[in-house]
């Protein structure tokens, strides 16, 4: 039990993949100017992420480490990931409209997304078996949610205020990133202090 | 030769995942139903949302499955009677005029009736100015005056006049995107047919606003007591009128001691010859330009 609260923990706050890892940072930048959209963009990603560990990692302990190509893994998993997401369009298309509905936009946007592919490498760079895998990945769904929900909020901030010419747009939000991001960063060792390690 | 199992590998992947798709496609393809798409394109394609449903394809949709015609074609305000015509043939339901609606305003505080409070010189938006203390108005729920109803309307049928956004009836299509941009919701879509209307939606006690605007509703209760259809009521500090009730005899307007309910000419669609002077100087919605 500890050890599965230490896992979603840590990648929603110390090791949020957005502003710990610098990963899905085009999506983190593009979707968030609404909120709801912010929303709907990180529920698809929650559920891609989990989908895609699923199925990415009895590949590669079934298929790539016994062959011995372990170094197919980056251009395998992109592979799979994008048929996979695109099989689930059609089938939600399909089976739950309503649900395609809210996520249909935002799937096929996280295709190739680096966070989701990112996310499926590390578990097994960190060696997590299955089941941490899949808290891992669910982990850091909801941090990309947090960080979207957060930074949404800065951003109509920013969208309502007069910059100087130069930094206009895109300067400022990527230097309200920066200062969220560094914010945290203080997020660091609170696991330790939590679960006394 | 170690090349091959890899190689082999990633291509059978390749082909396997493209052949369940390509499968996936066929059999759990959904076609767009011929109803539908035939509505949508009568319907203008807006996607504004007037007709309750989230755009125009949603719309579409739903009059397409509902097979016992209990949605009405005639929802879409901006296609007016036209498209309700087009839609209706298309379903083969009997045609119903389009339920025209037609914004309004509920605040009349122009520069010469009211003040600022300060002088605000941030990001020159409503919503902006709203997130600033309480807005720059002497009174919370004035107009704003920097025109984000003005920026979201596509048919050009608001201007800020004198610090006050002013409507002008024979352009609105009754849409409703004011409506939703302003931060103190000073704009209500009501139907067509609507002649009275109360120019105020402030919340502060009456001896406040007699204070600080010329034209305020100072919630006497007088338009209450008059209205014999119950149809006007104080509530909040403001007098609010309940248009399922309302039968236009404008009687509440006559007694009004700070001449805050406003009565327009009456035609609608047809705009008449001359217009009449009445109210020129208190209406919200403007006379048509001659
Ligand atoms: S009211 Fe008409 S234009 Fe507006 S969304 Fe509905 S169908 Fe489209
Ligand atoms: S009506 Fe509303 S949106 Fe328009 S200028 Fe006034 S306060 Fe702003």
């Amino acid at each position: 039990m500890q050890e599965m609260m230490i896992i979603i923990l840590s990648a929603i706050l110390v090791n949020n993949f957005v502003l710990v890892k610098f990963l899905g940072i085009c999506p983190f930048l593009g979707v968030s100017k609404k909120l709801d959209s912010a929303v709907g963009m990180s529920l698809a990603v929650i559920f891609v992420m989990v989908l895609a560990t699923a199925v990415t990692y009895p590949i590669q302990m079934g298929l790539l480490v016994p062959l011995q190509i372990g170094y197919l893994q980056t251009i395998v998993f992109i592979l799979v990931i994008a048929a996979l997401v695109q099989l689930v369009e059609i089938s939600l298309k399909k089976y739950v409209p309503s649900l395609h509905q809210s996520l249909g936009v935002y799937l096929p946007l996280i295709t190739t997304n680096c966070a989701v592919l990112g996310v499926t490498i590390l578990n097994i760079d960190e060696k997590y078996t299955f089941f941490q895998s899949l808290l891992n990945s669910f982990g850091a769904g909801v941090g990309f949610l947090l960080a979207m929900v957060l930074f949404s909020g800065i951003r109509q901030r920013i969208e309502n205020n007069d910059f100087p010419a130069a930094f206009k747009g895109i300067p400022a939000v990527l230097i309200a990133a920066s200062i969220v991001s560094l914010s945290f960063m203080g997020f660091s060792g609170v696991i330790d202090g939590l679960f006394g390690h | 030769m170690q090349f091959i199992i890899p190689v082999g590998i990633v291509t059978a992947m390749g082909l396997l995942a493209g052949g369940i798709l390509t499968i996936a496609d066929k059999f759990m393809a959904v076609q767009m139903d011929e109803t539908a798409a035939k509505v949508l394109a009568a319907l203008p394609g807006a996607n504004c949302g007037a007709c309750g449903f989230a755009g125009c394809a949603d719309y579409a949709n739903a009059l397409a499955k509902d097979e016992e015609h209990a949605i009405k074609a005639n929802l879409c305000t901006p296609g007016g009677d036209a498209v309700a015509m087009e839609v209706s043939s298309i379903l083969g339901v009997e045609f119903e005029g389009a339920s025209s609606k037609i914004a309004i305003m509920k605040c009349s505080g122009s520069r010469d009736r009211t003040s600022y409070a300060m002088d605000y010189q941030g990001h020159q938006t409503c919503k902006a100015n709203k997130l600033f203390f309480r807005g720059r108005g002497a009174c919370e729920m004035a107009c704003l005056g920097f025109g984000d109803c003005v920026n979201v309307c596509a048919y050009d049928a608001i201007r800020i006049e004198n610090g006050l956004a002013v409507i002008n009836k024979y352009k609105c299509v009754g849409c409703g995107l004011c409506a939703k941009a302003c931060p103190n919701a000073l704009i209500e879509i009501v139907p067509d047919k609507t002649r009275v209307v109360v120019g105020c939606s402030s919340v502060d006690p009456g001896k406040v606003t007699r204070e600080i605007c010329a034209i305020g509703c100072i919630a006497c209760k007088l338009c209450e007591k008059t209205c014999k259809f119950d149809a006007i009521h104080v509530i909040n500090n403001h007098a609010v009128i309940d248009y399922t009730k309302c039968k236009n005899c404008t009687a509440c307007a006559k007694k009004c001691p700070t001449n805050v309910i406003h009565v327009f000419p009456r035609p609608v669609s047809a705009p008449q010859q001359k217009p009449k002077p009445v109210a020129a100087e208190t209406a919200q919605v403007e006379a048509p330009a001659q």
